[in-house]
């Protein structure tokens, strides 16, 4: 039995390796997936622009438009001479968000008063819109406690002093190059079984397998075993480049990481191979492989955050093994997640694996014999 | 009438596909209006490249062509207007129902009106579409879809059409009604080109262009080749053990090629024509008598005879114990779709060591039958046993007891040829020391060490079909289950694999197999016909032939007691069936 089923594995790699194509589709999308979602998927806030619109001609409000312009976050500022001005740069989208000053803002300061200044921010985009809005006033804060230390206001605000824990700097990178070790390994276990039992049905080659002395379950170990192997080597090629190339530390213990990936793949190779029963050609596997991973990817936590979902949406990312696994995958990287927490992970993953599994099986020994 | 104006002019033509030995070889023939010209070969023997180039598809590398007195290269816009074409897999449009599809060809090619309900009415005619029209095209079986197609290619009519393989995997009732449709055509002065693999079929045609590996091999009436064999064909009647007869008569100087026929081989002799021959110069007992020469004898003779010598294949398997079990059973086997029986309490059995072959028209359950049988799929009701090992309980046991070729050559294209023989190797079990000697004896046999690190899905169809077979004989099982295993293979290919078959039988093997050639069917030695779920027939050869015997036909071909017991069974049943449904 095991001799077949390596003979099984055995031509399983070959033809995936011989297939020029098999072979690019292995290769090419994980490398555009790695470049993508590493360097375009960013949702870091920079190359922003933002309007100021100052009639006040005192020497406070120029201190803090210097300021803002000398902060670095901002890569453009436009000085506007009315509200309609920073409206239409608003509109056009040339701008994120606009300051603007009230004409008599360094005349208050001076005079001890309080002294808005009105931040005007594009709603349209909501993440950057919040961002520019904390950096803004960072700014601003910073501004009023050091004038206030200069004893010509008084400042009754606590000051608060940020720091991020995990990722100091707040490197976009660091957070998603782990997440797409997780991505990239539910991409290849899907496609790898989803398209091998499709293909050999379109060959006509299944059948010659199914009249063979394997036994169904044979045929589903053959099947899935490869998988296996290719996306866990895949998601040791990523980890290798995240610590080399991209220089993002490694702080948990990979054993931990390893393991929770076997069955956080096994999760994947079940509902690939539910795929691959279910269609009679690879355009069909290949249609359902991406039905599955789109929502999967949404769902998972790593394009937006669960909390932000509605409360209907929340309970069914329960079903989505890519939402454990980027918990996994980003607490073991980043923080060394300790055993406890991440079998708190693991256990949800085991039990949809024993499920996918069992449903591809059943399904599988249904259309097979 | 018979106009015969030339509408195809060829000379010198010759395609290349990159370096190597061309798609298209030098030919010179012509096509003349009023006729149907028979484009004979086997695959990859140039055909369809022969027909693209004169529909305008494909620019010709070198020579002449002139069509409907253009040149393609110049002007195939007039000839896409003039001329139709039918490719192999007519572009139907699978969910649409038969008339849409009619009516989309008719709109496309503009014909309405009164035109389009005579054109209609006509192409109807040629079968009992009616019941068929507002079914799904998808839905149809092979040989109904491929009457669609033609119907939808001869929706306006074209003064040259080309048909590439319209009878290819359709059964003879079909094939006839093709023909049919066809030759009304011809009546109006249409010239036809009709490519065939099946050598039988090319014969009915006025005139013949016989390609071969892109070389023409003849051009002309098929009378005129079929003569260089008369007086060379010979019938010797056998009584016992006609396959060892067989492979004795082929090892004889004298024997170029030779057939089982039911109780008789026919052979073919080298040399002269000549008016008597005694039988026993090639080792034989019984009396010869002359027998009708036919198009692919001398199509063998031209391509030098299949390859001599006794089968190495069945001298290096083992013999199979004797056994008085039968070896194949089917009892009572039914599969039903929904409330449809596509197999409908079929029993049968088969003892050890023959050859059984099950015929019947395309979607009349033989499919559905066959894999069964071989464990594909599972019967509503009923058992297949093989070995007496039921196929539902000891699946595994019973499966490793036989082995499979199915049509289309089951390999793994990308995996080279040692490759593929390894992975057959390894999940037959064999243990890990015998697979090396086993796969290198196979590449021995099968003479395929030279390509044995090539990539089997570049490999010549004959090499595959070869690989095929070693593949299924790996592990020396008891029965073989061969599904259309010779369709579109060459002649001499297909002589050589039925030496090997039947020197496996001699071995003691039981063969099942399905086809649609029907004198390969006359190999068998009892031949099942389904028809409609149901087992109409079940006898010897010439049991079979001797029914469709009449005083008009007094030897009737394999194919007349087909179209004979189907349409007689028709026939018998039609009563009962009319008074259910109006």
């Amino acid at each position: 039995m095991f001799q077949r089923i390596r003979s099984l594995v055995v031509k399983e790699l070959l033809a995936t390796l011989r297939d020029k194509k098999a072979r690019i589709a292995l290769i090419v999308p994980p490398i555009l997936q790695l470049f993508v979602f590493a360097f375009a998927g960013t949702q870091e806030v920079t190359n922003i622009s933002l309007a100021v619109f100052n009639p006040d001609a005192g020497r406070a409000s120029a201190e803090l438009v210097q300021r803002l312009e000398a902060s670095g976050n901002f890569s453009h500022i436009r000085f506007v001479r009315s509200t309609g001005e920073m409206q239409a740069a608003i509109d056009r989208q040339q701008v994120v968000a606009g300051v603007r000053f009230q004409d008599d803002f360094s005349a208050r300061l001076l005079g001890g008063q309080s002294a808005p200044v009105q931040l005007i921010l594009d709603g349209r985009k909501s993440n950057a819109a919040q961002i520019v809005q904390g950096y803004v006033q960072s700014v601003v804060e910073q501004f009023g406690r050091e004038r206030a230390a200069e004893g010509r206001v008084r400042l009754a605000d606590a000051a608060i002093e940020p720091r991020n824990w995990f990722n100091p700097n707040l490197i976009y990178l660091w957070f998603t190059v782990p997440s797409l070790v997780a991505m990239i390994t539910t991409l290849t276990a899907l496609n790898v079984t989803s398209m091998s039992v499709a293909r050999e049905r379109e060959m006509g080659t299944f059948d010659q397998l199914l009249v063979s002395p394997l036994r169904p379950l044979e045929i589903l170990a053959g099947k899935a075993l490869p998988a296996f192997g290719l996306a866990l080597a895949q998601a040791t090629i990523f980890l290798v480049v995240a610590v080399l190339v991209f220089r993002i530390p490694f702080r948990g213990s990979p054993p931990l990481l390893y393991g929770a990936l076997i069955v956080f793949i096994a999760a994947m190779v079940g509902v690939g191979l539910f795929i691959s029963s279910l269609s009679a050609t690879q355009q069909q596997a290949l249609l359902g492989t991406f039905t599955f991973m789109v929502p999967a990817m949404l769902l998972s936590g790593y394009a937006s955050p669960i909390e932000n979902m509605p409360a209907w949406l929340q309970p069914l990312t329960y079903l989505n093994p890519l939402r454990y696994m980027m918990v996994v995958v980003k607490g073991v990287y980043l923080k060394a997640l300790p055993a406890a927490e991440v079998l708190h992970q693991v256990w949800p993953m085991a039990l949809i694996a024993a499920a996918t599994v069992a449903l591809a099986t059943w399904q599988f020994r249904r259309r097979s014999a | 009438m018979s106009d015969s104006a030339v509408l195809v002019e060829m000379r010198g033509l010759t395609k290349r596909f990159g370096p190597g030995r061309p798609a298209l070889d030098r030919l010179d023939a012509r096509i003349l209006g009023g006729t149907i010209t028979g484009l004979a070969g086997p695959d990859g023997a140039g055909k369809t490249t022969l027909l693209r180039m004169i529909a305008g598809l494909l620019d010709p590398t070198e020579g002449e062509l002139r069509v409907l007195g253009v040149d393609p290269r110049e002007d195939a816009e007039e000839i896409h207007a003039r001329a139709g074409y039918m490719p192999q897999r007519f572009g139907l449009y699978e969910d649409l129902s038969v008339q849409q599809n009619l009516d989309l060809y008719a709109d496309l090619r503009g014909v309405l009106g009164e035109e389009r309900r005579e054109t209609f009415g006509r192409l109807l005619g040629f079968t009992d579409w009616a019941r068929f029209t507002d079914r799904r095209a998808g839905a149809l079986s092979g040989g109904m879809k491929q009457k669609l197609g033609l119907a939808c290619a001869l929706i306006s009519k074209p003064e040259l059409l080309l048909l590439d393989e319209p009878g290819v995997g359709v059964d003879p009732i079909s094939r006839r009604d093709l023909w049919r449709m066809v030759e009304d055509l011809v009546k109006d002065g249409v010239g036809v080109v009709w490519s065939t693999a099946y050598l039988d079929e090319a014969e009915q045609c006025e005139t013949v262009i016989v390609l071969n590996e892109g070389r023409p091999v003849f051009c002309g009436p098929p009378g005129e080749l079929t003569g260089r064999v008369r007086g060379r064909a010979w019938a010797v009647p056998v009584e016992h053990g006609r396959r060892r007869a067989l492979s004795k008569a082929l090892q004889s100087e004298e024997v170029l090629d030779g057939v089982v026929q039911g109780h008789r081989l026919r052979l073919v002799l080298r040399g002269k024509a000549r008016d008597r021959w005694d039988a026993s110069e090639a080792g034989l007992e019984g009396k010869a008598e002359a027998a009708e020469p036919r198009f692919e004898d001398a199509f063998i003779d031209a391509l030098g005879g299949p390859p001599r010598g006794p089968s190495r294949i069945a001298e290096a398997m083992r013999q199979v114990p004797p056994d008085d079990h039968p070896v194949i059973e089917a009892q009572d086997l039914t599969k039903r779709f929904g409330d449809f029986a596509a197999t409908d309490g079929v029993s049968f059995t088969v003892p050890r060591g023959e050859i059984f072959g099950l015929l019947g028209p395309n979607g009349a359950g033989k499919s559905t039958t066959f894999k069964m049988l071989c464990g594909l799929l599972r019967p509503t009701s009923g058992r297949a046993l093989v070995t007496g090992l039921d196929l539902e309980h000891s699946g595994s046991e019973a499966r490793s007891r036989l082995g499979y070729m199915a049509q289309k050559f089951s390999l793994y294209g990308d995996l080279s040829v040692r490759q593929n023989l390894e992975f057959f190797a390894g999940i037959y079990g064999l243990p890990r020391a015998r697979q090396k000697p086993a796969v290198d004896g196979m590449l021995d046999v099968f003479a395929l060490r030279d390509q044995a690190d090539e990539a089997s899905g570049g490999l010549p169809l004959g090499f595959k079909q070869r690989l095929s077979m070693a593949a299924a004989l790996m592990h020396e099982p008891d029965v073989l289950f061969l599904d259309e295993p010779t369709s579109g293979v060459d002649p001499l290919t297909r002589r050589e694999f039925w030496k090997h078959i039947n020197g496996l039988v001699e071995k003691g093997v039981t063969v099942l197999v399905t086809t649609h050639f029907m004198d390969e069917a006359e190999y068998c030695d009892r031949i099942g016909l389904v028809y409609r779920g149901k087992l109409i027939a079940l006898g010897p050869p010439d049991e079979l032939k001797a029914k469709a015997r009449t005083d008009k036909n007094e030897s009737p071909t394999m194919e007349d007691a087909f179209i004979h017991l189907v349409q007689a069974w028709d026939r018998e049943q039609g009563g009962d069936r009319k008074e259910g449904k109006p």
